[in-house]
């Protein structure tokens, strides 16, 4: 479903990515783990089109992405949840989800917006109990379910999430890794998932890639890294039980 | 008393185009954080054109507001292809420096169309002035407060019933999770400028036939409709509603009890005085800055 191709990113000169190449298969999950700096963000900046690749081609479902703009890439089937969620603070819960349907709402009308704003608030209840409250006043967890919920509002076919369990307790990492293990089901979602929690991800994940300083150090299908030693020294030991 | 009541109807007149002033570096101020020194000719625009059409091309009145406004609106949408698309430079004291060129190119055309002299035409409506606790208040007096509560009641619900109006919102606050929903950030910037002339001049056209029009009002006019935003807390736009009247009156009360001379002074002092005292505006609202960013 996507592939990138020997992908090069550069912020002036730091060389942030060098030569990735990764490839999602369509309805799976895939995690991508590594330390602070080791460029995952980045990764997923790059394919939704908020930053540009020097180098190298980035394919979703046999179409080149590579030089599109975010807002084409939305309208394709990406939906890109960035680091922190980026929820729009001064605005209301329900301003939010509409948001999310931009791209959409032309096309589809109120009405299919509205009943996917409703399958929103059954996927996540809270936010439907503060569909008037503004966005910036809901807690941590609930302002990840909201860019969850927004990005689902697009009705993507492939999920971009970073950091989705990031400042979160343990309790509600669970709860949010579980809800993105559901919609991989219930709705067929392929997912790419940057997590801190390593072993969490590793969990509701088919295959997974370690990044570090911009490289890909190891791939493989997730038990294999959960079993890898290496994998597990550096990255499985802070959370492990 | 009654000299007290002429003032202040005067006050709010010329309050209300200054808060149509701070709105529109509002508009501007929030899509992009620039903070465009060419409105102050977005009205002086306004004006001129009504002229333009009603007495020199002698078209009708309605159709006249609608060319003016169609043709400000345009000049808006070329300032912004012209100038600020191309640079895309996140130097914000760049970008209004280079709205200052506008100002002065336009003023430069202005000139070269209308010439020097003050410009005016007949009031929306004929009729014999109102007279209310003995204060004489034209008839187009009532026209500028009514167009300026129009256009305040218009832009609030723009901003916050229709989708494109929430787009706009949301591209001000988070332009990266703007662009992710599919949201085009650059084509509501083009949007900000043709919306903030059409204020402008909307504002232009509806007192020029009280306070005439000239080609290089356009800077004072700018000063006035900062000052006003800047009291209410950039970016906020009931704000510089309030902001806009109150200077408006305090400019007619100081030239009515002081000295006319001093008016322009007024807007000057405020401003030197939030600068020092209350940088983040009279009216400003720390908990909506916060869940800005600022
Ligand atoms: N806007 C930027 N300008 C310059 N350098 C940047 C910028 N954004 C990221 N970098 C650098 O690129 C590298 C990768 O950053 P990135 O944010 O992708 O890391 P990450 O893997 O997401 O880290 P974290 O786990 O802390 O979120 C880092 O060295 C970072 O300092
Ligand atoms: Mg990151």
């Amino acid at each position: 479903m996507l592939k990138l191709k020997n992908i090069d990113v550069f912020y002036g000169k730091i060389h942030a990515i060098k030569h990735v190449s990764l490839h999602v298969d369509e309805g799976s999950i895939v995690a991508l783990i590594g330390a602070n700096g080791a460029g995952k963000s980045t990764l997923l900046r790059t394919i939704s089109g908020l930053h540009r690749s020097e180098q190298g081609s980035v394919i979703f479902s046999e179409s080149d992405i590579t030089r599109k703009a975010p807002e084409e890439i939305v309208r394709l089937g990406i939906s890109h949840v960035p680091e922190r969620g980026h929820v729009f603070k001064p605005m209301t819960v329900e301003d939010n989800l509409l948001l999310g349907a931009y791209h959409r709402s032309a096309r589809s009308g109120r009405s299919a917006v509205r009943d996917e704003m409703e399958h929103v608030y059954t996927i996540f209840p809270v936010l439907g109990q503060r569909r008037r409250q503004l966005a910036g006043t809901l807690s941590g967890g609930e302002q990840q379910m909201l860019a969850i919920g927004r990005a689902l509002m697009a009705k993507p076919r492939m999920l971009l999430l970073d950091e989705p369990s990031m400042g979160l307790a343990p309790l509600i990492v669970r709860e949010i890794l579980g809800m993105i293990a559901q919609l991989r089901k219930t709705l067929g979602l392929t997912v790419l998932l940057v997590e801190q929690n390593a072993r969490s991800a590793l969990r509701i994940a088919d295959s997974g890639y370690v990044l570090e300083t911009g490289r890909v150090l190891v791939q493989g299908t997730a038990e294999d890294l959960l079993a890898n030693r290496d994998v597990q020294r550096a990255y499985l030991g802070r959370d492990a039980e | 008393m009654t000299v007290f009541l002429q003032f202040l109807f005067s006050g709010l007149t010329v309050g209300s185009v200054y808060a149509l002033i701070g709105m529109g570096f509002n508009i501007i101020y929030n899509a992009t954080s620039i903070i465009n020194l060419a409105q102050g000719e977005f009205v002086v625009i306004g004006g001129l054109l009504m002229w333009f059409f009603l007495e020199s091309c002698n078209v009708p009145f309605f159709a006249a507001i609608g060319l003016s406004i169609l043709s400000a609106g345009l000049i808006g949408l070329i300032m912004e292809r012209l100038t600020i698309r191309p640079l895309r430079t996140n130097d914000l004291l760049v970008m209004t420096m280079v709205t200052i060129a506008v100002s002065i190119v336009m003023r430069g055309l202005l000139m070269f169309k209308f010439g020097k002299e003050p410009y005016s035409y007949a009031a929306f409506t004929e009729g014999d002035p109102l007279v209310i606790g003995g204060a004489v208040i034209q008839l187009q007096t009532f026209w500028v407060l009514g167009i300026t509560a129009a256009c305040i009641l218009g832009l609030y619900a723009f901003f916050n019933l229709t989708m494109v109006g929430k787009a706009m919102r949301a591209c001000s606050f988070d332009p990266t999770a703007a662009s992710l929903v599919g949201i085009p950030v650059s084509r509501m910037i083009m949007f900000s400028f043709i919306l903030s002339a059409v204020v402008g001049a909307v504002g232009g056209a509806a007192i020029t036939p009280i306070s005439l029009m000239e080609y290089d009002k356009g800077p004072m006019l700018a000063v006035k409709g900062f000052c006003a935003a800047i009291m209410g807390g950039l970016g906020r736009g009931r704000g510089a509603i309030v902001g806009g009247l109150t200077i408006g009156i305090l400019e007619s009360m100081t030239a009515g009890y002081l000295h006319s001379g001093l008016k322009d002074a007024v807007a000057l002092v405020i401003l030197l005085a939030i600068l020092f005292f209350r940088p983040a505006g009279m009216f400003g609202n720390t908990t909506m800055q916060r869940l800005k960013g600022h």
